[in-house]
């Protein structure tokens, strides 16, 4: 597929901008509806909201033109939409909870994350001209990411809410910054595991028909693996640790193409999981208050209950199949309506049809991601594609499956939709490394008359057929070169125009 | 590197169509029985946050439902409250519902199965569900009346249309104001609905229909009556009528009101009898006809018959195995015989309508917010409990009752009225209930009324029937053959 596009591929900007102002239409729509519905008035400040978004998606659009002209041309019409449906809904629930008289809203907050998400994500296609630079952080994105998931446990800087201490506060702002670390953590699994992809993916002793890997190799995952179950018990964060968990274990899958890694990931965490719940108290919480959400004394419960979930299901379930309608229906009955719930919010004012239009924009979006994965054409840059792609997918899943009942409900946040800084800011970043690889993928390879002919060209032409590991890897040390900014010298000389 | 990817890209699909699934089966599956939740206080909201549809009397609202600016968004408001409580209940979100308020509950929120295709108009159009307006078959002006001449006497009066079935005038006294109930304050509602729960006048019962039953007394002599006629006898039939009547099995007698005696012998005819209210004349009818003709007589009536008019009205009992001298005494309508005015209306509506009882029903019509009828009333032959031939000779009798007998302060000049009184004894020392039942106009009935006064109202001991309950039983008449 990606050979056929090679020779097909165009920018696509002018789509992307077309794109963008449905986007940017359904998010300001959305905002006029709710105000139209709640106070009965449009909103006076809809024309500058509106323009405010307006200008965001346009200033990330001229930043593509600009820095990633091949961009993937639906990857930030998609995003621009998730974050203004999330804006919307934020902004309707500070409207029913009349937290709009005090001038520092959850939207006006929401707005000004979105805004530095999006300068942000711009900062990070100008200055990373080639996703290849990152690999030779990798080391420093371990370090970079345990120091962020460690940092809430410093004394004085982390803070515990509702349990849960994944928090550091700077100033007035609360941060999670385990949501910048699985950034650094999928740049650190992406160089770690394209380095020694062979290595891991040898084969071990066959048990009950599986090819298990060989024991000496099996370090790294019971590293992550001890790491994520501290991340449990110390941190009290059922979600991050499963999020982290997730994206090693489909990097290594990714990276060694072995199902057992996949089994062993699951066993391992299912045990540990399961150890944690019959061994601390929080944990074992959350599970009972799944499996026993409608029991009265688990519903009523003040702490560790399953109140905030059946409320939930409720709002759900009164919102059917097409959902009151914008501003109708009663989310802010559900505690943290905004934030860890705004799907089911979401689920009661847009309907069954609503949540599930909301769910294919997410599908698109991590599909785009995984197929940047493939027409990329190094390894790093596929494993970090993936990677990135596959967290969203997985967020997703554990989120809305938590909301829905269908996984004990964790605490991450949705992405885009949901109230929060850090979550904003680390989800435009991964939006802004798609984006750039994305670039380096549909660009069009570069040919034997190119000034610089250490590019990988047979890999290039058929980049899916690429088996040559050691011969890929050589080649990006080769196209780093020593000034570290090769896609420069690689791209066609024309494309800028 | 590209196969595992492409993998993991169909595991995603995976992983979102069961996303999709679990949120289809929480919004669509399952939604019916978590809206149905009691902990689900949403459902709450929505019933109340939607326009809920008037009650309305005569084209004026009852009970109609203003925009309030608070959660629930609509405040019900009761305009005449204490006058129509016995018909419209309140509508709490504490105490939840009574009376009209509760049956026709779907109809005013518009849930109701008949308003199916205006629910999927709004669906389509996008408007905002409504609810429908109940119209009720009371006759404001009758009411008004039953409410004003029951004043602050304990009791309840029932006004029917004998020919339909349509309930005119549903009281209860004392009444309270669902408006106090209706409140979204619930410490406020708690509060006043702890002071109606200790008011010793029981406000919150319903004595037209589902309060304790009450001893008809001498207005069941009609029953008896009825059996009589039905076993053959004529209204010119010579009966028993001593001064003091000995029951047999006991040392105990049954006298006249007053120890009168009923004629200048010690027999009288039966119309007369009922004319005077022959205590003596009626046990030993009863002892004559036995307990199973009485039984039937008053099952026919509609005695110990579950009715719903949609309120649910309390059966009234006629007792199971009475022995003789108990037989003697139910026959006047004592012991363990007990009776809701709306049951005793109901006998005089059937006599009016020549033997033919209809169903009675408040509710004439419902029409949705676009004024569309969904429901009308259309009435409905209930029993045939008499003959026409004995329902023409109880009704002279009872013409004779209201013209020269017991029954005289329900005479109203230039109509016709036919009636029965009672004064019904409930337990020893106590002032005794006073009942009327009767129609009018007599030859044409439009109206057929039940009232019952709980001891004897404001003349205590003093009190019959004849004296208490037919002046009211008068208002009534005239209010509704005045409309």
């Amino acid at each position: 597929m990606a050979t056929v596009a090679e020779h097909t591929v165009r920018p696509r900007r002018g789509a992307e901008l077309g794109l963008l102002a449905v986007a940017v239409l359904l998010g300001t729509g959305a905002y006029a509806i709710i105000g139209l519905n709640v106070t009965g008035e449009i909103p006076a400040n809809t024309r500058n909201y509106s323009l405010g978004l307006a200008a965001l998606a346009l200033g990330a659009h001229l930043v593509l033109r600009w820095r990633a002209p091949y961009a993937d041309p639906v990857i930030l019409p998609v995003t621009i939409a998730l974050n203004g449906i999330g804006l919307a809904m934020i902004f309707r629930l500070d409207l029913a909870t009349r937290n709009n008289d005090i001038p520092d809203t959850f939207a006006s907050r929401q707005l000004a994350w979105t805004t530095l998400g999006v300068v942000l994500a711009s900062l990070v296609l100008v200055a990373l001209r080639d996703h290849r630079t990152l690999r030779r952080f990798t080391y420093t994105a371990m370090v970079v990411a345990l120091g962020f998931v460690v940092l809430p446990l410093v004394p004085g800087l982390g803070r515990t809410i509702n349990g849960a201490r994944i928090w550091i506060h700077l100033g007035s702002q609360s941060l999670q910054p385990a949501e910048l670390a699985k950034i650094a953590l999928a740049v650190f699994f992406a160089g770690y595991l394209v380095t020694n992809r062979e290595t891991l993916a040898l084969a071990g002793p066959r048990v009950l028909g599986l090819q298990l890997p060989r024991w000496r190799d099996l370090g790294p995952i019971l590293l992550v693996w001890v790491f994520s179950l501290a991340i449990l018990v110390l941190q009290r964060d059922l979600g991050t640790s499963l999020l982290f968990f997730g994206l090693f274990v489909a990097m290594l899958y990714l990276a060694t193409e072995r199902i057992s890694w996949i089994v062993i990931g699951l066993v391992l965490f299912l045990g540990g999981a399961s150890l944690a719940a019959a061994s601390f108290a929080h944990v074992g919480a959350r599970f009972h208050a799944w499996l026993h959400a409608f029991d009265p004394e688990v519903f009523e419960a003040a702490y560790g209950g399953s109140g905030q979930l059946v409320r939930g299901l409720f709002g759900m379930a009164s919102g059917g199949l097409f959902g009151t309608g914008w501003g109708e229906g009663r989310p802010q009955l559900v505690p943290y309506a905004e934030s860890d719930f705004i799907v089911a919010s979401l689920g009661e004012e847009l309907g069954l049809t609503g949540l599930l239009a909301i769910l294919v924009l997410y599908l698109v979006l991590v599909q785009r991601g995984l197929r940047t994965a493939i027409g990329v054409r190094d390894g790093f840059g596929k494993l970090l594609a993936g990677g990135l792609a596959f967290t969203i997918a997985w967020q997703c899943f554990v989120v809305v499956g938590g909301v829905t009942r269908l996984i004990p409900l964790t605490g991450l946040a949705m992405p885009f939709l949901a109230y929060g800084g850090s979550a904003l800011l680390a989800n435009w970043i991964i939006v802004a490394l798609l984006l750039r690889i994305s670039d380096s993928a549909r660009r069009p390879a570069p040919t034997a008359s190119s000034p610089l002919v250490l590019g990988p060209d047979p890999v290039a032409a058929t980049p899916e057929e690429a088996p040559a590991f050691a011969g890929e890897g050589g080649a990006d040390d080769g196209a780093l070169g020593a000034d570290g900014r090769p896609s420069q010298v690689v791209r066609p000389g024309g494309e800028r125009a | 590197m590209n196969t595992p990817v492409r993998r993991l890209a169909s595991v995603v699909l995976a992983m979102f169509l069961v996303l999709m699934a679990s949120a289809s089966w929480v919004q669509y599956v399952q939604a019916p029985s978590l809206n149905a939740d009691q902990r689900n206080v949403r459902t709450l909201y929505n019933e109340y946050g939607n326009p809920r549809g008037p009650i309305v009397a005569g084209g004026e609202s009852v009970a109609l439902s203003e925009p309030v600016d608070d959660a629930f968004g609509y405040q019900r408001l009761y305009p005449d409250p204490e006058a129509y409580a016995a018909v419209t209940g309140y509508y709490s979100v504490v105490f939840g519902r009574t009376g009209l308020e509760r049956e026709v509950n779907d109809q005013l929120t518009g849930r109701a199965d008949s308003l199916f295709w205006t629910r999927l108009q709004d669906l389509l159009t996008g408007r905002r569900a409504q609810g429908s307006a109940v119209e009720t078959t009371i006759v404001p002006a009758a009411q008004q009346a039953a409410y004003e001449a029951l004043g602050d006497q304990r009791g309840a009066a029932v006004a029917i249309d004998p020919r339909t079935g349509a309930i005119l005038a549903l009281v209860s006294t004392p009444s309270f104001d669902p408006n106090l109930l209706a409140g979204h304050d619930t410490a406020v509602v708690n509060e006043a609905y702890r002071a109606l729960e200790a008011d010793e006048g029981r406000p919150l019962v319903n004595r037209a229909i589902a309060g304790d039953t009450y001893p008809p007394g001498s207005t069941f002599k009609l029953v008896t009556a009825a059996a009589a006629l039905e076993a053959g006898l004529t209204p010119d039939a010579e009966v028993f009528a001593p001064r003091e009547l000995d029951l047999p099995l006991t040392s105990a007698t049954v006298t006249n009101f007053g120890g009168a005696a009923c004629d200048a012998t010690d027999t009288t005819t039966l119309a007369n009898a009922l004319r005077v209210s022959c205590n003596t004349a009626f046990a030993q009818l009863g002892l004559d006809l036995g307990d199973d003709a009485l039984r039937r007589q008053a099952e026919a009536f509609g005695f110990g018959e579950p009715l719903r008019v949609p309120l649910r009205v309390t059966p009234s009992t006629f007792p199971a195995d009475p022995d003789a001298p108990q037989t003697a005494i139910s026959a006047i309508g004592q012991f363990d015989v007990s009776a809701t005015p709306m049951q005793m209306a109901m006998v005089s509506a059937a006599i009016a309508n020549g033997g033919v009882q209809m169903q009675p029903y408040l509710v004439e019509r419902v029409r949705t917010a676009d004024l569309d009828v969904v429901e009308q009333a259309s009435p409905t032959e209930l029993r045939r409990p008499i003959s026409a031939a004995t329902a023409s000779a109880l009704r002279e009798m009872m013409i004779e009752v209201v013209a020269s007998g017991t029954g005289q302060s329900a005479q109203i000049d230039g109509v016709e009225v036919a009636g029965k009184t009672g004064t019904a004894q409930h337990a020893a020392g106590e002032d005794p209930h006073a009942w009327f039942t009767g129609f009018a106009p007599a030859q044409d009935p439009q109206v057929a009324v039940a009232v019952v006064v709980e001891r004897g109202g404001s003349m205590g001991s003093e009190a019959t029937g004849g004296r208490v309950a037919a002046p009211i039983a008068r208002a009534i008449m005239q209010a509704v053959m005045d409309r």
